[in-house]
This record gives structure tokens, sequence and C-alpha cells, in this order.
């Protein structure tokens, strides 16, 4: 197989509209709101168009069951769910094995900006809640959780922000709708990176992926989570800048 | 096999200079055993031994019901246990985290890869199809786990047998008849990382040192069918498509290797 696109694969990526209007690498509306769950150390609310989600971090204090501590470092716990009637068809309540694995894999990618060295004994939980989902939800759920742990004031090396992107009848495209995901071709590949070093902390795929197709999406992707970043920086400063404070946004690099 | 402080500082210094604690290079594999039909009573079934990493899986077959968006294809199920027996940490009870991410990385390793014809499976569609159950067992843990699941599991299915289906469609396990209707051999390639050198196919007690992973299941035309990066692995943009390239051209030489004579069997189909 040889690594060069193929000339299908190029007229493949033309800018042809999507189903719902958007351009190839345009996002859904996108909001961001920090400190919305008043009673939790940290918190945040993530809308990619239809897919709206809330995180809330309570933290750190003394693990428990205490067995469960670790004598070096904090340890994350991370619960992703879905609300029954966030979805076409009621979910049954509680964790179920898709649950418990995007849990892992977010609480996995958080856990490699997180400074958990810090707090020895401890537990921050990070709580995440989908209230509506139209695709992407796993990329809204960390992108949120990375914005409650900030908003909660604790310690991390960078931040993380977390997009999908994918192929969608017959382009590759940023943050795909549910209707896109249904698509005949359709691959979605969630990918989530951090905002100064700009690694990669989670990667999951599924479907039929050239490697020249890989590298397309995850280049969209890493610029993606770019803008992604720039809009939670945005949404930080909203609560915490004081009125008439000048902040040196570069300062922070 | 827990590590000491001396152990992990000494197996980073080995990886630093491109060696191991055994000897292999980087990516060099440990052999790699398939043992096929490992219990009759199973329709397909095998081991896999990747060094003394051990894993059983097994392929049973039921009639069932399709599920109401795919109703001309059978369905898969997917599970996977660690035996308690197969490390000191493992405990037993309902599987963890663990054993459910290896499960759901497997599972789409080999449906994405369309593994199996699965609209051959259907038998009256909208109402009955076939239900392929596959269940991995780890029974001893020396490390790259999700790679000898998938490949036992790819073994199990390549070895599977039909049951015969009674005119009231009964399964009659008396009479196996065809093989199952495989079409590819996606195989899973796990790619760990210490500082900007990539690793193969690791030990248990390298396991300890390197924390984070990633699987790339690649088909046989060298297409990517299924990825997972998780356990706290940060990999730049570069490292990942260079990972990816390592685990396509390694899991092709894994499936000649292993798979050598099925290979031309499903290429012909």
């Amino acid at each position: 197989m040889s690594d060069k696109p193929s000339k299908d694969f190029h007229e493949n990526i033309t800018d042809r509209l999507r189903p719902d209007g958007r351009k190839p690498d345009d996002f859904r509306p996108i909001r961001i709101e920090v400190g919305v769950i008043k009673r939790a150390d940290g918190s945040a609310y993530v809308e990619f168009g239809k897919t709206r989600v809330v995180a809330a971090v309570y933290g750190p204090e003394p693990m428990h069951p205490r067995h469960l501590a670790d004598p070096e470092k904090a340890v994350l716990i991370c619960r992703y769910n879905m609300l029954p009637f966030s979805v076409e068809e009621r979910k049954k309540p509680g964790p179920d094995r898709r649950s418990i694995e995007i849990s892992k894999v977010v609480k996995d990618a958080l856990s490699t900006v997180v400074v958990l060295e810090e707090f020895p004994k401890c537990m921050i939980s990070v709580d995440m809640v989908v209230l509506e989902a139209d695709a992407g939800t796993r990329v809204a759920a960390l992108t949120a959780a990375s914005l409650a742990l900030a908003d909660a004031g604790i310690p991390m090396r960078e931040m993380i922000s977390a997009i999908a992107c994918g192929r969608a009848n017959g382009q590759i495209v940023v943050d795909l709708t549910k209707e896109e995901e249904d698509a005949e071709d359709a691959v979605d590949v969630p990918v989530a990176m951090s905002s100064l070093t700009k690694r990669i902390s989670l990667l999951q795929m599924d479907g039929d992926l050239t490697i020249e197709e890989f590298e397309a999406i995850l280049d969209k992707a890493s610029k993606s989570c770019v803008k992604i970043h720039a809009m939670q920086r945005d949404a930080l400063l909203k609560k915490y800048k004081k009125e008439g404070e000048e902040v040196d946004i570069d300062g922070e690099y | 096999m827990a590590s000491t402080k001396l152990t992990v500082e000494y197996i980073k210094n080995l990886l630093e200079r491109g060696r191991r604690l055994d000897g292999r290079s980087l990516n060099e594999f440990r052999e790699i055993k398939v043992k096929y039909g490992i219990s009759k009573k199973a329709e397909g079934s095998a081991e896999v031994c990747v060094g003394n990493t051990r894993v059983v899986a097994g392929v049973k077959m039921e009639v069932g019901e399709p599920y109401p968006d795919t109703p001309d294809k059978g369905v898969l199920v997917t599970t996977a246990e660690f035996l308690a027996m197969a490390a000191p940490e493992f405990e037993p009870g309902l599987p963890g985290e663990d054993a459910i991410e290896l499960a759901r990385v497997v599972d789409r390793g080999i449906r994405e890869g369309n593994a199996i014809d699965m609209e051959k499976l259907c038998i009256v569609e909208g109402e009955k199809v076939w239900v392929v159950f596959l269940d991995i067992f780890v029974l001893n843990h020396d490390g790259n786990l999700i790679d000898a699941a998938g490949m036992a599991t790819m073994a199990a299915l390549l070895d599977a047998r039909m049951p015969k289906l009674t005119e009231d469609y009964e399964v009659d396990r008396s009479k196996l008849t065809d093989p199952l209707p495989i079409r590819d051999i996606p195989i899973p390639v796990t790619v760990r990382k210490h500082n900007e050198h990539l690793i193969l196919d690791t030990t248990a007690l390298e396991e300890e040192v390197l924390k984070g992973k990633f699987t790339v299941t690649t088909k046989i035309n060298g297409n990517l069918c299924a990825m997972q990066l998780s356990d706290g692995m940060a990999m730049t943009k570069e490292e990942v498509l260079k990972a990816v390239r390592l685990a396509r051209d390694t899991s092709s030489k894994i499936r000649e290797n292993i798979f050598g004579d099925q290979l031309k069997r499903v290429k012909k189909q």
C-alpha cells in the first residue's frame, strides 16, 4: 500500500455543505459556561449543537473508602452517564459497559494533566451527565470535565480540549451530528489534545479508514482542539476576570 | 510480580538504550503459539500464548432476534474476563473496567474489520438470526493482553463450524456444518511508549513502567478498523502516526506468520 493520498481521496475532501448546512471544518454552535453547579467545587456546561453536557468536580477530599487510597497521589474518579431521556430510545439509568469504558478513557486522558501527586491519599471526583445527546457526548464531557477541574482550582499542567472528527457522506468533517454518524460510510474519531504540549491523550476509532484518511482526520481534530481551547479559556475568563482587569493571555504560556 | 523502584529504574534505563530485560529489541514480539480446538463442546475455540501470556477464546452460537436497526444481520456478543488465577492483582467477580475495555476493543476490531460476514448469519430477516458469542478468558497475565486476546478470538472464529439448524430453527450441535463466513482477519497491535521510543509486546513487568497504551487494529488490506489510546498516555500527532504505521506493518507480519494458511482461504472468497 502506498502512503500517497489517492486521486479519489482528494476528490472526496472538497468543501461540500453538510446536511445541516455547515462546511466541513465548521463546529455546531458551541456554548461553554463555567460554575453552573453552585454546590460543587468546580463545574462546567458544554453544548455542541444539540449535545449538552454538565460536569461537576468535588475534591480533593480524603479518599473514601479509605483502603483504596493511594499513598503517593490522589485517585481520580470519573463517572460519565447519560440521562434516560437524553437519547431516542430510553436508556436504562445507571452505568453500562459503554459508559464504564467512556468513564475510563476520560479518566485516563485527564490523568495525563492533573497534578495528582499534590494530594496523596485523596480523591477527586468528576461527574459528567449527558442532558441531551446528538453525537460527540464523550468529547463534550471531557471538555467540560477539564474546565470543571480548572474551576475547582485543582492544579493542572495544561488544559484538555476534545472534539470528534471523522468521515461522513464522502468527506472529512469536524463535530459530527448523530445524523452524520448514521451515514453509510461514517467513521467517528473522538480526539482529546492538551493545550500547551499539544499531546493527544484520548483517541478512539472504529470503522474503516486508510492511513491517509486517518492522517487528515487527526490533522483537522488537532486544529479544532486549539479552537475549543480558546473557547474554554474565554469561559474561565468570563467567570474569573475582574472588571477592568488586564489579563495577559499569552502570559500563561 | 510486584516491581521494586530499583527494577523500574533498571527497565527505564534499558529502554533508554533501546534494550529490554529479556533481550528483545523494542519492536520484537515474543514467540506466539496458537492451539485450535481446545474445547470440543465449543463451535470454535483456541488458545494463544504470547510468551507467558495465555488467553483462551471460545465461540458459541445460538438462534436469536436481530437488532431492530440491522434486521438482516447476525448479532455479535463479546465478553472478557481476567481470571483471578491469571495474576495476583486480579480479583474474582464481575469484569472490571480493564476487562470491559479489552472486550470492547477486540469486539470493535472484529465487527468493523468485517471479520464475519454478518449478513450470512441472517436466518429469517427481522425475526431469526445467528447470535455469535465470543468469550475471552485470560489464564495467565504476562502483558500485552489485548493483542493476545485479539489473536485468540480470531483463531477461535477461524476454527468455528456452524451447528446444523433443524426445520423449526432449533440448533442441532450433533452435526456441525460449514465454517463461519470469515471475510477478513483483523489483528490488533498495541504500542507503548517510553520517551520517544515505541515498544511492542510488553511483559507485565514492563507494563508497570509503561502505563499508557495505544491499540491499532488493521485489516488484510492495511486499512485501520479500530483504535484505542488509553491508560494515561500522551502522544504527539507525529508519534501517533508513527505508531499507526508500526502497528499496521506488525499486524501484517503476525497475520502471515500465524494465520498464513487461513489467509489464503479468506482472500479467495
